[in-house]
């Protein structure tokens, strides 16, 4: 204390070291931030993380590879569908499997709908931490829809546990397909509506315009992807670069922001929510007939390599990195987890904003700490 | 995954003449097989650039896999970065090799370049009680994947701003993804009571606890 007083340029004024977090409604989980601030500006910011480690990846070696289905529905527990779209889809490559068209498209129609009830998700909290208390009800209501049909298709609502190395465990059940189309069918104006709330609304504007800016050379030197990294005006999705479960049949826009703030990743996110709908209507038009399930083995033992496989889940780029010894079980299996990443450019983006600025940041982010952690 | 899985026009499932192959998804799966990559055109791009890099190349389902050597890794990176157009680092991990004679870890870069959309994956061989160079300084993402190796492998990074422990705490004793680290976990008590369970206090796993 004696030495920071003695180098203190002003002497009236003062820099404080807080703790923010864990336990603190607005950093979606238990995030912990420390803080330097100089007055209510942001010297510093270090993100503390690890409150929710499970030791996943340790996990991941005990058991078959069908077996750590469920465990990936608990990294980012608000869209357990691409956490298991980006296993399946990481096994099946290292085991050379092909996937049914049928299995494939409801594939896609569940992350499709996960993006959906993902962004729903972020959209409400993130505009409850800056101050708009009412589109949260209202996005939580077409969650809800979301997770009946989820509950309907594989019996879960959040974690889904709902893909199978190979294929997909069930036929989609009788009237599924119309009760998804008149989800499908209201959505847009739903977003609209959620839309007509924020989207010119000067508060909104005021507290996004110019907050939490990060170039697009940025953005890539810190690795963002998804949102963040979209927002910031780079064209880039898994979905569209290395297509994957037939995504290469499915026309749809990947929208792209110009300052790389805070308002433009939410004008992204909405955007990505229409351009979800259009996926999940050309699915729904031109569902393909046949199995769920290709041929494979009962115990999968893929033969000795290393694969990556990567999806874009509605926080990023979600990767499964596998290794096998040829064994039943993987000998390593490495999450590459989106939000984990894009938490790292937090410093960047905040520092010089205002405390109240964080929790905008923060929830601009959309981080997930069961993915973060792990 | 420069590849992709599904073949695109696909035969519609519906019956078929018998003399009609079968779709993928009806055969037994086709197991990829590892090839040797050296004249890959990647690879050939890699040893173009930085002469005598590639130790060992391997294509394998689609993706390059590059052996080069340890202490040249942060020099290799950044060739790759400014040379190659590799900008975007998209992973970095380890795996452990517990007894292998030519170093028991390796470390894993998983590289993008934009564009034209390919990807590079390199990889050093590492003793149990050899630094690494870090990447920090080629890509800054490098930063907490690197921690986040060194926390769950014990793999100490040479020339890193702060390599800390990043998922668990300060004084955790081992390293978790070892695989000589028990499964069921150790005693980790040392942390929450230091008063009673000083520091590094509690089982050693492995026996290269910090």
């Amino acid at each position: 204390m004696s030495n920071l007083e003695s180098i203190k340029p002003f002497p009236d004024s003062e820099e404080m070291e807080i703790s923010f977090g864990p336990q603190h409604p607005a950093t979606h989980g238990v995030l912990r931030v420390l803080l330097r601030l100089d007055g209510e500006r942001i010297v510093d910011a270090k993100p503390v993380i690890g409150y929710l480690h499970r030791g996943t990846e340790k996990i991941f070696e005990r058991e078959t590879y069908n077996g750590t289905i469920p465990h990936t529905d608990r990294l980012d527990y608000t869209a357990a569908a691409t956490n298991n779209q980006a296993l399946v889809g990481a096994v099946e490559k290292i085991m050379g499997v092909t996937v049914p068209p049928r299995a494939a498209a409801i594939r896609v129609m569940l992350a499709e709908l996960q993006r959906i009830a993902s962004h729903t998700i972020w959209l409400g909290t993130h505009a409850l931490d800056i101050g708009a208390q009412s589109p949260f009800f209202y996005t939580f209501e077409e969650r809800e829809k979301i997770l009946d049909l989820f509950e309907e298709y594989c019996g879960a609502r959040l974690t889904l546990n709902s893909m199978r190395v190979g294929g997909q465990p069930y036929e989609l059940t009788d009237g599924w397909v119309d009760r998804c189309r008149a989800f499908v069918d209201q959505f847009p104006a739903r977003v609209a509506e959620w839309e007509r709330l924020l989207t010119a609304n000067r508060i909104w504007k005021l507290r996004t315009i110019g907050v939490g800016v990060i170039s697009a050379a940025s953005a890539i030197e810190w690795g963002l992807t998804g949102p963040p990294l979209r927002g910031s005006g780079v064209k880039w999705d898994v979905r569209k670069v290395f297509p994957y479960d037939r995504y290469d049949e499915y026309d749809f826009e990947i929208p792209v922001g110009a300052n790389g703030d805070t308002y433009d990743r939410y004008l992204v996110r909405m955007e990505e929510m229409r351009q979800s709908v259009r996926i999940l209507q050309q699915c729904l038009a031109k569902l393909p007939d046949g199995p769920v399930m290709a041929k494979v083995p009962k115990v999968i033992k893929p033969p000795k390599g290393e694969v990556y496989f990567s999806v874009e889940g509605p926080k990023g780029e979600l990767g499964f990195y596998v290794v096998s010894d040829g064994g039943a079980n993987p000998y390593r299996l490495h999450v590459r987890p989106a939000c984990f990443i894009n938490l790292q450019a937090l410093p960047e983006m905040v520092r010089g904003l205002l405390v109240a600025d964080l929790i905008a940041v923060i929830g601009t982010l959309d981080i997930v700490l069961g993915e973060i952690d792990r | 995954m420069s590849e992709q899985d599904n073949p695109s026009g696909a035969a519609p499932a519906s019956p078929q003449p018998p003399a009609a192959p079968k779709p993928p998804w009806e055969e037994k799966p086709v197991l990829p097989v590892p090839r040797d990559a050296r004249e890959h055109a990647q690879v050939r791009e890699l040893a173009a650039a930085v002469a005598d890099a590639v130790i060992e190349a391997v294509e394998f389902a689609g993706q390059v896999t590059v052996t080069v050597g340890r202490e040249r890794i942060a020099e290799i990176g950044r060739a790759c970065k400014e040379k190659l157009g590799y900008a975007f680092l998209v992973d970095l991990t380890a795996v452990d090799w517990q007894d292998r004679p030519e170093g028991r870890f390796d470390v894993v870069y998983w590289m993008h370049r934009h564009a034209d959309s390919v990807r590079l994956r390199l990889k050093v061989r590492v003793g149990a009680d050899t630094e690494v160079p870090s990447v920090t300084g080629v890509w800054k993402v490098a930063d907490w994947m690197e921690r986040e190796v060194f926390d769950m492998f014990g793999v100490y990074f040479a020339g890193h701003p702060n390599l800390e422990r990043i998922l668990t705490w300060e004084g955790f004793n081992g390293h978790p993804l070892r695989k000589d680290f028990p499964l069921e976990g150790i005693d980790t008590g040392a942390a929450v009571y230091p008063d009673v369970f000083p520091p590094g206090g509690g089982p050693v796993a492995g026996g290269e606890g910090e």
